[in-house]
């Protein structure tokens, strides 16, 4: 026994001193749980070359984040919950972890537990649990920019707005097409306290994954006559309920899609029937903002760009990504701020992503101006108020449509505290307050 | 007398067959109970032992049913998500439920449903019973989703463990979970094993083997063919438990799709039908050789090519192996196992 305590403290000096040698320099590490293959690679290449292709141009343009080089590994997921567990297993003893950025519900959820322990932040940009909003509850968990309910009601304003004004909502019918599965029923309570609120009439009619026959659905909505169909699709689903829509002679800009429903691979294989088709978005499409340009001359001019095809470079998920890398990068400089010019525990970066403030002037001096709007997280509001825009399609690209909009953050915060305090009172968890927020873990 | 000097003198020999047939269990007891909780990685636990044990367990499930009684199944994780979703709602709606007493009354709600989707078995029989059995997976599957009530009308329909404690003691440390993982796969192997070496393991048998003859020796065949099933259903609701609770700590019933079904079916034909130490070995070639194909080609050419790249090649390496080793061994496994087995010993005496 003597001898192999020995043997395990030695073990334990070695791998100590080898792993103090791997980060002589400073470094700050992203563990990518990443899907490049399986039915959803589409996604995966897109966003996760984006997010790498924004670390990698801190690390050209700026050496790092005040000198701190950004470091990042990739493991394959296959957007499968048990292959996202072991590659979280695997990825998590390398030092320096700043935040997880899964993009899958499902992986999300199996981490929750296990990021709460270790103390590191987990990132759910635009999707995500909803009442993880609620930092008091979660308080390593953010859904940034955009939780599934502040969609919907982004949605229901901009359908308003429309139409002129919430009051012109009464009496109009909407559907809501949606997937059939967690994800696409995680609004169906909040679509009816929205048509309960304004007086519309409502039917949500369920697609049954994965989607691609939907005749029958859309006979349905043709009989139903609605002003508008929202569109929760995943997938396959989306360019079907377009092609179908067309057959069945709905016309495709009353048709609005939610986040998941608004890339390219959405609209280019539904070919004609695409035009004209809307959808939310938290970030717009293209090539034209100063940030996607550095990019292009300072990493895809080094050779260093992670999209093979780079005609995608701008595309909705490419840019979701770079979005994605911004708020990473910013919640390490201003966790940096406060602890000092070096390599941050999670429960620093935890606290950066709680001091996350961008205001239209700072996304401006990033060079996302028009790209995002702002972000405006807080220890007990870790979605931070992202403003939402809409985009539609011509055929050939995405042309934004409207304004910034902004979801009816006071009517949701309500429903969100009803369900994370339920879920505190299931887990046996404390209600966190802002002393607790203000208490960092830093070694 | 004269018996009583015989066995006085076969007394030495008995023993050293004994300590020869209690060296491996004996060792596998010291290694589950002493060395892995005191020295494994975290790594080691949670991504290879749990989703190992688990499988394990739902590979000795169908392996009773499939292996052992003949009747094809495609429901196994229709089966685990049952077993999953009755612990979490027990769990959550019967205050003061012990632990155990919960996975008993989840492996017995999969029994039941075991039971019921066992019933076509009466009439139908190999691939027809096979096809029958994707009934339980896609009815189950549209259930879970359909009825907020599973999920205790969680929006999402996803649903998290809850604190795992037995007699006070928490469970929930990555060595906890392992235990109570390790503990449970034991005890109902255990259980099996006595099981097939009984009178209805031998009624399982007949029945696998010719169904006639079994009937005309006085096997009652229907009775037979539905405890097979709802003894298999019950390891795998219990497998499923463990999958969910100890393993991913979370459930979605899309996580228990026809994908999981397929790879406990294979589980079994790798390892062996009809063998329990086949149901663990299938597991572990399953569970742990695409990881130790993954970790060596990024060790390899993680900086040649990305992993979307890394993880196609490890695919087709993973599915050349099993067909190369199919042709070697059809038998599975467990009979590469014995014939091993076999050189090392007419080798050594």
């Amino acid at each position: 026994m003597t001898f192999f305590s020995h043997l395990r403290k030695a073990a334990i000096a070695t791998a100590f001193v080898l792993g103090a040698t791997a980060v002589h320099a400073e470094e700050q590490y992203f563990p990518l749980q990443s899907y490049r293959v399986g039915p959803y690679a589409a996604g995966g290449t897109g966003f996760f070359g984006g997010f790498i292709d924004y670390l990698n141009l801190i690390n050209i343009r700026d050496g790092g984040v005040n000198g701190v080089k950004l470091a990042w590994s990739e493991g394959e997921t296959q957007y499968e919950v048990e292959k996202g567990v072991e590659v979280y297993e695997r990825l998590k003893s390398n030092p320096g972890i700043a935040a997880w950025n899964p993009l899958s519900v499902g992986i999300a959820y199996a981490m929750i537990d296990r990021i709460t322990d270790d103390k590191v932040p987990l990132i759910t940009i635009n999707h995500g649990r909803t009442d993880t909003t609620d930092g008091r509850v979660f308080p390593y968990v953010f859904p940034l920019l955009l939780n599934p309910y502040s969609e919907t009601s982004g949605i229901v304003n901009y359908i308003a707005s429309k139409e002129g004004g919430l009051d012109k909502l009464k009496g109009k019918n909407i559907v809501v097409l949606y997937h059939g599965s967690p994800y696409g029923k995680e609004t169906i309570p909040i679509y009816e306290l929205l048509s309960q609120k304004y007086g519309f009439e409502l039917s949500q009619i369920e697609v049954p994954h994965p989607g691609n026959e939907q005749q029958a659905q859309w006979l349905t909505i043709r009989r139903e006559h609605p002003d508008y169909v929202v569109l929760r699709g995943w997938g396959v689903m989306n360019p079907v309920a377009l092609k179908t829509a067309q057959k069945t002679g709905f016309p495709a800009d009353h048709i609005i899609g939610n986040v998941w429903s608004n890339s390219e691979e959405d609209v280019i294989p539904a070919g004609d029937a695409a035009k004209g088709y809307t959808a939310i978005t938290t970030q717009a499409s293209g090539e034209r903002y100063p940030v996607v340009q550095e990019i292009v001359k300072t990493v895809y001019g080094d050779g260093k760009g992670n999209l093979e095809d780079k005609s995608r470079i701008g595309s909705v998920y490419h840019n979701l990504g770079i979005v994605n890398g911004i708020l990473n990068v910013e919640a390490v400089r201003i966790a940096q701020a406060k602890f000092g010019n070096r390599t941050l525990t999670g429960d620093e970066v935890r606290w950066g992503f709680e001091h996350l403030k961008l205001d239209p002037a700072r996304v401006e001096a990033l060079g996302a101006k028009d790209l995002f709007h702002s972000i405006n997280v807080s220890w007990d509001n870790h979605e931070g108020d992202g403003y939402v825009t809409f985009q539609q399609w011509d055929g050939k690209k995405w042309n934004v449509v409207s304004d910034w909009i902004a979801p009816d953050w006071k009517l949701l915060r309500p429903i969100i505290e009803k369900s994370s305090e339920a879920y505190a009172k299931e887990k046996g968890i404390k209600i966190r307050t802002a002393e607790d927020a203000d208490a960092v873990v830093s070694n | 007398m004269a018996v009583q000097a015989l066995d006085a003198a076969r007394l030495p020999v008995d023993w050293v067959k004994l300590v020869q047939k209690l060296a491996l269990p004996t060792a596998l007891f010291v290694v589950a109970y002493g060395v892995v909780p005191a020295y494994a990685s975290g790594y080691l636990v949670e991504a290879i032992l749990l989703p190992f044990l688990a499988l394990s367990l739902a590979a000795v499930g169908l392996n009773l049913l499939t292996g052992y009684c003949g009747q094809l199944s495609l429901g196994s994780s229709a089966f685990m998500a049952v077993g999953a979703f009755a612990a979490y709602n027990f769990n959550l709606r019967v205050e003061g439920l012990p632990l155990a007493g919960t996975m008993i009354l989840a492996g017995i709600s999969a029994a039941g449903f075991g039971v019921v989707f066992g019933l076509p078995s009466l009439r139908l029989r190999g691939f027809y019973l096979a096809v029958s059995t994707l009934a339980a997976q896609f009815f189950v599957q549209w259930a879970l989703t359909k009825f907020g009530w599973f999920s205790n009308d969680n929006p999402s329909g996803v649903i998290s463990a809850p604190h795992l404690a037995v007699a006070g003691l928490s469970l929930d440390s990555a060595t906890g979970r392992y235990l109570l993982s390790v503990t449970t796969v034991m005890v109902l192997t255990a259980l099996v094993w006595r099981l097939v070496n009984s009178a209805t393991g031998r009624n399982f048998i007949a029945v696998r083997d010719n169904e006639t003859a079994a009937r005309v020796i006085g096997v009652p065949v229907l009775r037979t063919k539905l405890l097979a099933f709802a003894i298999s259903s019950f390891i795998i609701g219990i497998a499923g438990v463990l999958w969910a609770f100890t393993y991913l700590r979370t459930v979605e019933p899309a996580g228990f799709n026809l994908d999981r079904s397929f790879q406990i079916l294979f589980i079994i034909i790798i390892g062996g039908l009809a063998s329990i130490r086949g149901a663990f070995l299938g597991a572990a070639f399953i569970v742990v050789l695409p990881l130790f194909l993954s970790r060596l080609g990024a060790f390899l050419f993680g900086g040649l090519f990305d992993s979307g790249v890394l993880d196609m090649s490890q695919r087709i390496v993973l599915g050349a192996l099993i067909i190369i080793f199919l042709i070697a061994e059809p038998s599975g496994l467990s009979a590469l196992f014995d014939r091993l087995k076999r050189r090392i010993g007419s080798r050594s005496s």
